[in-house]
């Protein structure tokens, strides 16, 4: 690359402060952030109010990453990829204001399946409705759901300290990771005996094995495990689902654990939130600005350059793209040690996931399920047993999207009303699983169009009138979230979230604390610690490092 | 329905067949002797719906005297601490009115019906104070509580709901401003009033005409999200906006026992009702004298630390000297703050950028104390520009 090797000549004969005055044109920072994704932003905004100059460089026209609101029908406000908030950080929520800055989240109750045999099964927040509705297919899971509840909540409690710390690294012996490896431990002993030992396994175990041993319904199960494999390229019975599961549960409305809501206005609107609060910190956000190279002198970074040769200085430089993209795509390879590049090649970053996001003329019957329940404007599935999420991941496997899908639908306009005109809707579909790639090769646009139509027929098959009310429709396979977005294989959580890539092991050993090799370059998106989830912790406590390492106090959390 | 009083102490509203079939909850309260739902579904939603969609409140119980004759001006300037006069037809005032001693007796909002006919709405019932103040004026108080049967309908969809009610003539309608529309070949008034903080009307009709009025908003309102609300939503959405309540937030004066718990309309932050430039008026000379200085307590919004309601808290300086208590506290799903209203001593506004509260907390079971860091913000905690704007927008 040509390109590349003038840029690194020319900033290997200046040293970075010389930078400035030999080219007092090239714009610069006191630090970049590479991709208006909501992580990117939460770093940025956390910057800028230390008093940083930050700039956000966004490659799409469009700001969010896959935080985004987008109008692709008149009148239609499509959230094209994430589509409920719960994960996000309350902590964050108020401290950057964001309510000031038009953010709003509206809780929604319960979730609704339709079985096969022609019934439902719905979940309800009023926890007499709740237990009356497990008990119509079994008495003994209606009360083992408390238990079962009581299980997740001091996971929950155990796990939620963490979120907003950086990992301690186990082989640093410095002081300040002893210091937190021993509140780890701590918070582990607090959770007495018995809770210790299941807190291991729960970490390891499948979802199946946990829903086991607490239910016997099928249908309940089958209804619990959505959550264990969203995002995942694993089934229900593959260990580490119960973690997933988990990490779905661990949000919160409003300090409701396990509430789930919408973004008023669509997701884009927390990302619009984000970047008006930046903006009046003093940050800037820049689209159609595409980083194509990071610069790195001497092992330090000094800067990036955009697509079109214009080049911007900082000695702090933050991703918001996967540890993949990051490291192998924009960064020099040369740049950094063997042993790590080959640690970011093996991480698992496998795509799973599809998405139908449609405009409606009119809001679609499902005949199974009682007009005036409320769970229809929470989430609804048509999934209903484990046996039937592992089938459709063995069409994964074999390299084709499934043939009987796990969907996870919901028409959020019935809630919130600027997201389609009175009377219509928006619908979005999350779809599990989608291969990165197909048996018969690369997606096509008539393979991405028979998953669309594969989804549809199923929903259709529950739904008499959905079809015919289909005005508009995006389909979006792994190839559409990986071109479009930039996630590596279309993996929404950039990078899968098992123990082997978790905490101190997030994205690669070593390297868990937002820092690279490179000195001034750092992580700042899903693929750090704590992970996927439109949650924004990985981009708070990456700005809370690089505050540390410039010596500023000031902004932390 | 017409059960003996001792067996039914709490009367139906007009609205009573609908509400009592929207209710799932069995949470019923008395307000004013009327049975008035305190959750239809859960507080939650209903709370949520409001500064997202659209909500139905039954306000009938709502205290309402008319006053009418050619000295309702001149009695109403005498009664009231705000310069009535200015006070057009087709317009409504927030206000207050204090006793001899210049400490408030209620607040409620004065509709002018035409030249020389008000409407008064309040809490509390006054109609001894009304009518015994009236006195040497040609004019009548009457209670007519009973004649209306009236509807709250608030939150930002709440417009595009009476313009598919056919509701004409209300997009230039500004805030406190009331109009008379046509419906089912009668009338009804509508006034963009609410104790909501947030764009919305009021609805006041005959009751006969209530039950269809509820089913016609309802039916009007569900391509917008619009849900029946009980007063326990309502009373988030009040504290948000940061508008004070007699019994919660200061007790009225002619409640209470001790003379020491009136408050003036100065000490409750309300100064900007009072009027002195228009004659004499009851609490006048008292309100005077306290403006040059003499106000006890002091009313303020508070910014907490941390997520626990600060309910009923009492508030420290440096942790250690008490100054003042919080009368209304809740964690605002809108703001993500941990807000309240509370009343401080006067004259301490060198203590304000260290103040604590004291937050008792039962977790499972066990209590613990709190001393949380609280600053003093302003109020509204919530105030969307969509409240004010005319003609308001579809959402």
């Amino acid at each position: 690359m040509p390109a590349r090797g003038l840029i690194r000549a020319r900033v290997a004969e200046i040293s970075p402060p010389l930078i400035r005055q030999q080219f007092p044109l090239m714009l610069s920072y006191d630090a970049i952030i590479i991709g208006a994704g909501h992580n990117g932003l939460v770093t940025a905004c956390y910057l800028a109010r230390a008093g940083l100059r930050v700039v956000v460089l966004e490659g799409n026209p469009y700001i969010g990453g896959a935080t985004v609101s987008r109008e692709l029908y008149p009148g239609f406000t499509y959230s094209n990829c994430s589509y409920v908030c719960s994960l996000f950080r309350p902590e964050i929520f108020r401290t950057l204001d964001l309510p000031r800055y038009g953010l709003q989240v509206i809780p929604y109750e319960g979730s609704v399946t339709m079985t096969r045999d022609g019934g439902y099964f719905a979940s309800f927040v009023d926890h007499d409705a709740n237990r009356r509705e497990i008990s119509r297919f079994s008495k003994r899971d209606a009360e083992n759901y408390d238990r079962f509840s009581h299980e997740m909540s001091r996971q929950c409690r155990f796990i939620k300290k963490f979120l907003l710390t950086t990992p301690p690294d186990p082989t640093s012996f410095k002081w300040r990771d002893l210091k937190d490896l021993a509140s780890l431990g701590a918070a582990f002993y607090d959770l007495g005996e018995t809770q210790m030992y299941d807190t291991i396994r729960f970490y390891t175990m499948s979802c199946a094995d946990l829903l086991d041993q607490y239910f016997e319904s099928d249908v309940i199960k089958g209804v619990i495990a959505g959550s264990s494999i969203i995002g995942t390229a694993l089934g229900p019975y593959s260990p580490g689902t119960a973690y997933v599961m988990l990490h779905h549960y661990m949000g919160e409305v409003d300090g409701t654990i396990g509430a789930w809501g919408y973004a008023r206005g669509g997701m884009g609107s927390i990302a619009t939130a984000l970047a008006n609060a930046l903006q009046a910190h003093g940050g800037e956000v820049r689209v159609n600005a595409e980083v194509n190279d990071v610069i790195v002198k001497d092992g330090r970074v000094c800067g990036v350059a955009l697509k079109d040769g214009e080049e911007l200085h900082a000695a702090t430089v933050a991703s918001n793209l996967d540890v993949k993209r990051t490291f192998l795509n924009i960064m020099d390879e040369r740049d950094l040690p063997a042993e790590f590049v080959r640690r970011v090649q093996r991480f698992k970053i496998r795509g799973s996931s599809g998405k139908l996001n449609i405009a409606l003329d009119g809001m679609p019957s499902f005949p199974q399920i009682p007009e005036n329940c409320p769970a229809r404007r929470g989430d609804m599935h048509i999934t209903d047993s484990m046996e039937r999420i592992e089938r459709a991941y063995d069409d994964w496997k074999s390299g084709t999207w499934s043939k009987d899908p796990y969907v996870d639908m919901l028409i959020p306009s019935q809630i919130d009303p600027t997201l389609a005109p009175p009377g219509q809707h928006m619908m979005s579909v999350f779809v599990q699983y989608a291969p990165p790639r197909l048996a018969s090769g690369d997606w096509t646009d008539a393979d991405r169009d028979a998953f669309g139509s594969t989804v549809v027929d199923a929903i259709g098959a529950y739904s008499p009138d959905f079809k015919d009310r289909i005005r508009h429709m995006e389909v979006r396979t792994p190839r559409e979230l990986e071109a479009e977005i930039g996630l590596t294989e279309g993996n929404i959580f950039q990078g899968e979230l098992t123990l082997d890539q978790l905490m101190f092991n997030r994205p690669v050993p070593g390297y868990a604390q937002y820092r690279s090799p490179v000195e001034g370059m750092y992580l700042c998106g899903s693929s750090t610690h704590p992970g996927g989830g439109v949650m924004g912790a990985p981009g708070a406590n990456a700005a809370r490092e690089i505050l540390r390492d410039l010596g500023r106090k000031d902004g932390q959390l | 329905m017409n059960e003996p009083h001792y067996l039914q102490p709490l009367l139906p509203t007009p609205f009573h067949s609908r509400t009592q079939a929207a209710c799932c909850t069995a949470l019923w309260s008395g307000w004013a002797g009327y049975q008035s739902a305190r959750c239809y579904t859960h507080v939650e939603f209903e709370y949520f719906a409001a500064r997202n969609q659209a909500t139905l409140f039954d306000l009938s119980p709502m205290i309402k005297y008319r006053i009418a004759g050619s000295d309702s001006l001149p009695y109403l300037n005498r009664l009231m601490t705000r310069d009535v006069g200015k006070l057009a037809v087709g317009r409504v005032a927030y206000t207050v009115w204090c006793n001899d001693v210049g400490k408030v007796l209620d607040d409620g909002t004065l509709f002018r019906l035409d030249d020389n006919e008000y409407l008064l709405c309040a809490q509390d019932r006054h109609l001894p104070w009304l009518q015994d103040s009236a006195i040497g004026f040609d004019l009548e108080v009457e209670d007519v509580s009973e004649r209306f049967a009236a509807l709250a309908l608030q939150g930002p969809t709440s417009y595009a709901i009476v313009q598919r009610m056919g509701f004409d003539d209300l997009m230039s309608l500004r805030p406190f401003g009331w109009r008379r529309v046509k419906y089912r070949g009668a009338e009804l008034i509508v006034s963009r009033t609410g104790f909501s903080g947030d764009l919305g009307y009021e609805i006041w009709s005959a009751p006969d005409q209530a039950e269809s009025l509820w089913d016609d908003l309802m039916a009007a309102g569900a391509d917008f999200g619009l849900m029946p609300m009980g007063s326990d939503a309502l009373e988030l959405l009040r504290i948000e906006a940061g508008y004070l309540l007699p019994n919660a937030d200061f007790m009225p004066a002619d409640h209470a026992t001790r003379a020491s718990r009136g408050r003036s309309p100065f000490e409750l932050g309300l100064g900007w009702l009072v009027d002195f430039n228009k004659g004499h008026f009851v609490g006048r000379r008292a309100l005077q004298a306290e403006r040059a200085g003499s106000g006890r307590y002091t009313f303020v919004g508070l910014d907490i630390d941390g997520n626990k309601p600060a309910h009923e808290s009492l508030i420290y300086h440096r942790r250690r000297e008490l100054i003042g208590h919080v009368t209304s506290a809740m964690w605002s799903p809108t703001c993500k703050r941990n807000i309240a209203i509370a009343e401080l001593q006067a004259g301490r506004e060198a203590m304000l950028d260290d103040l604590w509260v004291e937050i008792y907390l039962k977790k499972e079971l066990k209590w613990e104390k709190l001393m949380v860091r609280c600053r003093v913000v302003p109020r509204p905690f919530f105030d969307p520009p969509r409240r004010l704007a005319t003609p308001p927008a579809a959402y």
